[in-house]
This record gives structure tokens, C-alpha cells and sequence, in this order.
């Protein structure tokens, strides 16, 4: 049996990361995820539409909800992409929390014949791998466990943060998940300063200086941790610790930096068994398949 | 009752000696405060514990610290709480000073080096609108009612302590000096909002450089949202007094602006150059800013464009939304858009409703706009 979700994949999967929405269609069947995608919504708005309108986003991301919400059978929405994640939630805070607020946007909905019903959920696949796939079952499904491969987390900061907006609590502790999934998939989880800090992108040009010094500086902690590589439920993290690598090596002055960084989708795709060309991983600027020996840590590692 | 461990970083400037951690046990109810463990150590095993504290009600604002790598007052953080961030899953507490503020001795840091000076930098008095009334001013109930999220700061430094952009960029301004500015700003007695608003926005360290990574928003005990208050601060600088500032802040989230309401989703490969050089009719492409960031962008532009990461075609012809949709996106637009007034909620002032139909009249109704 699988499950149907209505899907919303964001803008920069399909744009300037295109490895992350082809390996979440390639996992998607193996965890047993129907994906509906919902090619009607628009951008989050990214919190820098907010920035401008609250309104405006809200109504926009409004729309998508309702898209999602006449998705027949769907058991919720998900997305993979911490900032869309982020972005979305605030958005359905405010709708949820005031009736007349909601009102306002369903009014300006009305006109497609849309409505957005208080309460939809929507999950990023980090979270529906943990709360609604298992980590049990997850294990399960490990074909190539990660041996050997040192992981290092990074969330990006829409999807930690505020707690309470993204109902982070005991009973969900969300801000504790990537490790978690790591170990399933038979890796090592290794611990960094800055697997829940700022990736710098969002101000990359407003202060450039600044963001790359955060980027260089995570990805020189999980260097010096030892790390193999990172692994991000968030494509713009990824813009700027992969792709904007070589400069942010040089703001920190690290010329010995060349740290892979896995969307979360290509990572549980190698353990269940898909190949690194399969999964993108060669469009990266740092190509993760040139610095890390696959045939010793997973693809030489079926078990017996 | 059960018993805690707390581990507390020590450091005395005139030891000479680098800073260590020293580990006491002490019993505690579960509902005690972190601090009352604090001041059993201080007063059982070491007097010379630096601390600061006063009020022991999260009213003073003096206990500002690091709980277990989360920081807030040590005065209205439960044991029973600290512990479920605990490293080990045990009894134990790490607590250390706050950070982004040089240390002055243990548990005590330099607000005066940081954020009282940062405070200062935005000019945290009333500058009254003239002339003086004899009597006193009078201001609607709802724009005194809008600044009362950011009068209930307490000035712990909870904020700056964890600011992710200030550890990258020192100079940057930060969440409490900033919040501070709203409270003047959204003061309507205040006779200088443009200066204020041109000041923070073309500071190369200023409105522009929180990155929006909601750590204040978590940090501050007292719900002031000093994210909250930047991004409101950017609005009234970008929209209502048409700040171009020269972090390219305000052509940022005009990109935005208007390319998602040309294609829908977002055009990445376009967020760039208009950016740097604004939406005119070559949509910033051709600015001198945008082509010394092409230049300096080579070294990874190059090897994204050979490995498939970005095609040449996409970056010319961006993706867009199937022409219906965009139809409605652009309704969205131009009913949103098309008010008189920003309709804006903030949680801090509504509150949560109970379930319930709206009761009070809408904007929507007033203005007989058609369903």
C-alpha cells in the first residue's frame, strides 16, 4: 500500500538543482510515497515576499494549500525543501490563527472557485521520513547501508526554527531527525558546530562577505570534524555550501576545501540502492562522486 | 529530590589561564530555576562564581546566559526543561556565557563593548515632531498598541548572544538595537522615520544583513520577535518611503516581486542580476554591478553550467507557470496589491482564535468587492 501525498516540490528543485526533484521521484516509489504533484502553486515567496506583503504571500500560499487540499485521497502535503517548508508554515500560522484573516484570503480565493480549509499538513520529507515512513521501516528498505560514510547534518534554519510555529516539541523533537535518519540508513553521524546554523545564502547579495564566511565556516567545521560530507533537506543551503563553494573556501581562507553536499533524497536513495549517476550526484559542483570512494563506503557494502 | 548536574565555564582574565569547565552536583526540584542552582553552587562550594543577577522574575533582564547551547534568562529557564537539551540525555546542564560579547569573568559578559553600544547606534530616544504640545500628544489606541511587542524588551542581550549574522559580520547592528528602532519608528509622535529608516538601510552592516534565520525569535524570553521587527522595518523602508539603499536590499525583494508575479515560480537565474542592478528594461543584466558579480561568480558558474547544474537554456528562457495559473496569480496581485491599506496580523497583538466563524465586518465587504 502507498501513500499519496500531494507534493509540492518548490522552485530551485526544479531550477538550479535539478538532482533533487529527480531523486526524490527516484526514492519517492521505493518508500512506498505516491507523489501527486501539484504543478498549479507558485513560489513560497521565499520570506522575502513576507518581507514586501504578508498578505500577498499568505493568499498565494493559500491557494497552493487549497490545491493540495483537492489532491483526492491525499494524506497530506509534502515538500523538499526547508525554506518552502518554512515559508508555507508561516503563512498557514497566520491563516489558522485568526477566522477573519482566513476569511479575507479565502475572499480573494473565491474567485477560482478555491478555499483554503483551516489545519492542512504539510510535512517536509525529512519529517514524513521519521513520523510517517518509520525509521524502522526505513532500515528495512536499506539495501546499501551508508558503511564507513562520516554524514555531517545541515537543516537549514526555516526548518528548526521558530519551534513553536513549526511544532518542534517532545512528543516531534524535528530539530533531532537527520541524525536519526543517517544512523538508519547505516552511516555515521557526525556532530559540528554548525549542522543548525545560518547558511548565509539569504543575504548573499545584501552582505556577500558575510554569507560566504558562514558557509565557508560550517563547511571547514565538518571538515575538521572529519565529516565525509554533509547532507540538507534545503536546496538554497545547497546553493550556497556547494555551489558557491570555491568562493566561500576562499572567504575563509580554506584552500584545501572540497566537502560533497547530498540533498537528503540522494542521500536514503544510495542506501536504498540507487546509483550516485542515478541520483544527480554528478551535476554538483563538488562532485561528491570524484572525492568519495562509493565502491568502498556503500556501493561495496551489501551486506552478505 | 532528584539531582543535577551543572557544568559551568569559568574564566578569570587575571589568572591568565584559558577557560575550563568546572562541574558541581546539586539537588533541585524539577520546576526550580536554573539560576537557583547557579546560587547553590555560588553559595556552597565556590564564592567566586561571576554572575549577574537581580530580580530572580525575568523582569531585569541580568541573567542572560547559554542553557544547554540555548540562550535566555537562567532566572525563568526550569531544570526539568534544560535537560531535555541536555548532550548526554542525563541530568546535565552546560552553562555558559553568552556569546557575540567578550567575556568578563565567568558567567558575566561585556554588554557595554556590544550590545549597549549597538543600542546607542540607533538612536533609541523619541525625536518629537515640533512644535511640542503643551499638553500631551495624541495618538490612536492601535499604533501605541503596535509598538508594545517591542517595548517589552528587557535588554538581556538573549539575542545578540546567539545572532548568527553578527557572528559572521560583528558590525552588523542586530536584533535588539533593531527591534528598539521599530519601537520609534512605528511611533507616530516621532518626527524622523525617513532618516531613521535611510540611516539603517544603507548601513553596509545594518537592515539588510539579518539573514533571517528566526534564532531571536527563539532566543528572546519575552516574545519581542526582533525578526519580526526587521522585516517590518525593510517594508516601511522599501514601500513606504522608497528607500534604494545601496545593500541592494530593496531591488532584492523587488525581484522577487515581480518575478513571481511574471512567471509564478521563481526564476532563480534572474533574482541575481536584478538584484544588483534593479528591474529596468534589461532587467539589471547589463548594470557594472551585476557583470563584476558574473565575474566573480566564474569559478563555480563554469563548472555548474558543464555538469547539467544549470542550462543555458533555463537561465534564457526561465520556467514558468501554465498561462491559467498565472492568470490567478496575477488576480492574487492585483486584488492584494490594489488596497488602500497593508493588511497585516501579527500573532503578538490577535492572539489565537478559538474555532469560530469571522464576526466583525471585513475590509472585503466595506469595499463591495465581488466574489
Amino acid at each position: 500500500m502507498s501513500t499519496k501525498v500531494a507534493y509540492w516540490p518548490g522552485c530551485v528543485s526544479r531550477g538550479f538543482t535539478p538532482e533533487l526533484h529527480g531523486a526524490m521521484n527516484l526514492v519517492a516509489p521505493k518508500l512506498g510515497l505516491e507523489l501527486v504533484q501539484l504543478n498549479r502553486g507558485s513560489c513560497t515567496g521565499a520570506g522575502v515576499l513576507a518581507e514586501h506583503n504578508q498578505e500577498l504571500t499568505d493568499t498565494l500560499n493559500g491557494r497552493t494549500f487549497a490545491l493540495a487540499q483537492q489532491v483526492d485521497k491525499a494524506e497530506f502535503m509534502m515538500n523538499i525543501c526547508s525554506t518552502c517548508q518554512g515559508a508555507q508554515s508561516e503563512s498557514q500560522e497566520r491563516l489558522d490563527a485568526n477566522a477573519e484573516y482566513r476569511h479575507e484570503v479565502n475572499h480573494t480565493l473565491a474567485q477560482f472557485g478555491l478555499k483554503y480549509e483551516k489545519g492542512i499538513v504539510n510535512k517536509n520529507f525529512l519529517w514524513v521520513l521519521v513520523e510517517d515512513i518509520g525509521l524502522e521501516k526505513l532500515k528495512s528498505l536499506v539495501t546499501n547501508p551508508l558503511t564507513n560514510l562520516k554524514v555531517g547534518p545541515f537543516y537549514g534554519c526555516y526548518i528548526v526554527r521558530p519551534v513553536e510555529r513549526l511544532h518542534i516539541n517532545d512528543e516531534n523533537p524535528r530539530d533531532t531527525y537527520l541524525p536519526m535518519v543517517i544512523e538508519a540508513l547505516g552511516g555515521t553521524v557526525i556532530d559540528y558546530a554548525g549542522s543548525h546554523k545560518c547558511c548565509g545564502f539569504p543575504i548573499v547579495t545584501m552582505n556577500k562577505e558575510a554569507s560566504l564566511k558562514q558557509a565557508g565556516t560550517h563547511l571547514t567545521d565538518a571538515q575538521e570534524a572529519a565529516a565525509d560530507c554533509l547532507v540538507t533537506p534545503c536546496p538554497l543551503c545547497h546553493l550556497n555550501l556547494d555551489m558557491q563553494q570555491p568562493v566561500a573556501a576562499k572567504a575563509v581562507g580554506n584552500d584545501d576545501l572540497h566537502m560533497p553536499v547530498l540533498h537528503l533524497p540522494q542521500l536514503v536513495g544510495l542506501a536504498l540502492g540507487a546509483t550516485p549517476k542515478e541520483l544527480g550526484m554528478n551535476k554538483h559542483v563538488v562532485r561528491p562522486t570524484s572525492i568519495i570512494d562509493w565502491s568502498e563506503t556503500v556501493i561495496g557494502s551489501i551486506p552478505a | 529530590m532528584p539531582e543535577y548536574t551543572l557544568r559551568i565555564r569559568r574564566y578569570n582574565p587575571e589568572t591568565g589561564e584559558a577557560p575550563y569547565w568546572d562541574q558541581y552536583t546539586v539537588e533541585l526540584e524539577p520546576h526550580e530555576a536554573v539560576l537557583t542552582g547557579i546560587l547553590a553552587v555560588k553559595n556552597r562550594f565556590d564564592g567566586s562564581l561571576g554572575v549577574r543577577c537581580s530580580c530572580r522574575s525575568a523582569i531585569c533582564g541580568s541573567c542572560g546566559m547559554r542553557i544547554n547551547g540555548q540562550p535566555g534568562l537562567a532566572c525563568n529557564t526550569q531544570v526539568g526543561d534544560a535537560i531535555k537539551k541536555s548532550k548526554d540525555g542525563t541530568n546535565l546542564i552546560e552553562i555558559e556565557p553568552m556569546g557575540n560579547m567578550p567575556v568578563i569573568k565567568d558567567l558575566i559578559v561585556d554588554m557595554d563593548a556590544v550590545h549597549w553600544k549597538k543600542v546607542g547606534r540607533v538612536t533609541p530616544w523619541l525625536l518629537a515632531k515640533q512644535p511640542v504640545p503643551e499638553r500631551e500628544y495624541i495618538v490612536p489606541r492601535e499604533s501605541m498598541v503596535d509598538v508594545t511587542q517591542t517595548m517589552a524588551c528587557i535588554q538581556c542581550g538573549s539575542c545578540v548572544s546567539d545572532c548568527l549574522a553578527m557572528e559572521a559580520d560583528p558590525e552588523f547592528i542586530g536584533p535588539a538595537a533593531l527591534a528598539k528602532a521599530y519601537r520609534f519608528i512605528g511611533d507616530p509622535r516621532d518626527a524622523q522615520h525617513q532618516q531613521r529608516l535611510d540611516d539603517l538601510a544603507n548601513d553596509k552592516h545594518g537592515l539588510y544583513t539579518c539573514t533571517h534565520c528566526f534564532k531571536c525569535i527563539d532566543a528572546c524570553p519575552k516574545d519581542v520577535a526582533p525578526m519580526s521587527q526587521i522585516m517590518r522595518l525593510r517594508r516601511l523602508a522599501g514601500q513606504d518611503h522608497h528607500i534604494e539603499d545601496v545593500n541592494n536590499g530593496e531591488r532584492h525583494e523587488q525581484a522577487f516581486v515581480v518575478l513571481i508575479k511574471k512567471y509564478g515560480i521563481l526564476a532563480e537565474a534572474d533574482v541575481v542580476p536584478r538584484s544588483y542592478g534593479g528591474n529596468g528594461i534589461t532587467a539589471g543584466k547589463l548594470a557594472p554591478a551585476t557583470m563584476q558579480q558574473v565575474v566573480s561568480s566564474l569559478p563555480f558558474m563554469g563548472k555548474a553550467l558543464l555538469r547539467g547544474k544549470m542550462k543555458v537554456k533555463d537561465v534564457l528562457i526561465p520556467h514558468r507557470l501554465e498561462k491559467s495559473d498565472l492568470a490567478e496569480v496575477r488576480a492574487i496581485y492585483d486584488t492584494v496589491l490594489g488596497r488602500e491599506k497593508r493588511l497585516e496580523l501579527n500573532l503578538y497583538i490577535t492572539g489565537y482564535d478559538e474555532d469560530g466563524e469571522p464576526t466583525t465586518e471585513l475590509a472585503s465587504d466595506k469595499e463591495g468587492a465581488t466574489a
